[in-house]
């Protein structure tokens, strides 16, 4: 087709492999101008944004993986926290029911000792009331017998010596026979 | 197509010739400085050029930006897609200057063919394929040469695993293809994709006029369809832009590949 269209022009054309000077000229100036922008301005500047595109990213990586590790760092640490205070809390309980043990232990001692001291307190007090009365009673008894005998037989016996020494014969006897029983209580 | 031309040279049509990428000279005319409409047309690529990408890279960030991000990808393109990938990242950055100045000087002079007003590439005049060609030519030589001078040498024109006798039939036939027809074609491929996609460009909508306005009866209808086979190839030419700057450059880097390569 270049051909025909060659051949519909008809005049002396200039051939198209043959490069004029202006052609030379001007294309080898557009190509320097576009060679030192490149080379000068906008591949070093697209170098310096991919260096520092690159450096963002390990420093991204760098600061993930210390992040990373700070939180194993962490979790570590909490778990053996963790099982301290468990290991902690068990000797506390442990602690506490010994402590529990024993105050129960004490309290049950002090209670058995309380408990034996009031019954002897008790027993005393019996003891002593129960004396306090045989005396009353020997003599209150012993003073009625002699009144009752002395009116029966129509003299006084009160203050004789005699008198005195039979009374307390008598309630010996009679304190001898039943004494076994009165005694147990 | 070959319908169209017979009916081009009468009355009104105009029929698309060699002249398009010859227009007429109008600052300097005479000097090496002249300047036609081509050349105003690569001013303007450069420039536009220029102004893309210091926005894209005046103020860069870690985190691109919608049109920072259009622009690593097309400096990425370059940079890993064609340099890493076959030069490894040692040499892809020592030629990273030459490959994306390659890759962009190309793309933008070859879309000013699809861009309403410029609607001429600026690569389809022989100069800048030429001067690319040789750049590629010189700098994949110097890489060759700065490797190791007797390595590139017999490599390039005594391949290896091939018996003696052969050498009288390949060694020359290497030192054509290698040091000859690699700038040739770098050369040729690019300007004739475009001038061929002007004219392509110029027939269809030169016809696309003819019918409509000017041939009358039932040449309209066709006028439709040569204005969506004009549509169809500027969409085409939009790819074949993009695709030549990718071969061009691609060529280039595999030409360094091959002369700093330790064997072939």
């Amino acid at each position: 087709m270049l051909h025909a269209a060659v051949l519909a022009s008809g005049e002396a054309t200039p051939n198209p492999m043959l490069p004029a000077p202006y052609d030379i000229l001007w294309s080898s100036v557009c190509f320097i101008i576009i060679l030192i922008a490149f080379w000068k301005v906008f591949l070093p500047k697209m170098q310096a944004m991919l260096d520092e595109r690159s450096a963002a990213i390990e420093g991204n990586i760098a600061k993930a993986d210390e992040a990373q590790r700070e939180a194993e760092a962490a979790l570590e640490k909490y778990t053996a926290q963790l099982a301290e205070a468990r290991v902690e809390a068990g000797e506390i309980r442990e602690a506490a029911r010994e402590d529990g043990k024993q105050i129960v232990a004490e309290a049950r001692d002090l209670a058995t000792t309380e408990a034996s001291r009031i019954t002897a307190t008790a027993n005393a007090q019996i003891e002593a009331e129960r004396q306090s009365a045989l005396v009353s009673l020997r003599t209150e008894v012993g003073t009625l017998a002699l009144d009752l005998a002395g009116n029966v037989i129509g003299e006084s016996l009160s203050d004789d010596k005699k008198a005195a020494g039979l009374v307390d014969r008598f309630l010996a006897d009679l304190e001898a026979a039943p004494a076994s029983t009165v005694g147990k209580n | 197509m070959h319908l169209l031309v017979p009916t081009g040279n009468e009355d009104g049509f105009h029929a698309p010739s060699i002249m398009e990428f010859f227009p007429e000279v109008f600052l300097f005319d005479g000097t090496p400085f002249a300047i036609n409409r081509i050349m105003m047309v690569r001013f303007i690529a450069v420039a536009a050029l220029l102004i893309l990408f210091w926005i894209g890279t005046r103020r860069m960030r870690v985190v691109p930006g919608r049109f920072q991000s259009l622009i690593e990808m097309g400096l990425d393109l370059v940079r890993v897609n064609i340099g890493e990938d076959l030069l490894g990242k040692k040499d892809a950055k020592r030629f990273l200057p030459i490959l994306t100045t390659i890759f962009f000087m190309v793309l933008f002079l070859n879309i000013t063919g699809v861009i309403p007003f410029l609607n001429i590439a600026g690569t389809s005049v022989i100069g800048v394929p030429l001067v690319l060609a040789l750049v590629s030519y010189i700098t994949f030589i110097y890489a060759g040469i700065k490797k190791s001078p007797k390595k590139f040498f017999k490599n390039s024109l005594f391949p290896a695993g091939v018996p003696w006798p052969v050498y009288i039939i390949v060694t020359p036939i290497e030192l054509v293809s290698t040091f000859v027809i690699r700038p040739v074609t770098l050369t040729l491929r690019l300007m004739m994709n475009m001038v061929v996609g002007h004219l392509l460009l110029v027939l269809f909508f030169a016809a696309t006029q003819f019918f409509i306005f000017a041939a009358g009866g039932l040449w309209p209808l066709l006028g439709i369809g040569s204005l969506a086979f004009g549509f169809a190839f500027t969409l085409f030419e939009i790819l074949v832009a993009v695709l030549q700057a990718y071969v061009f450059t691609l060529l280039t880097a595999v030409y360094i590949q091959l002369a700093v390569a330790d064997e072939h």
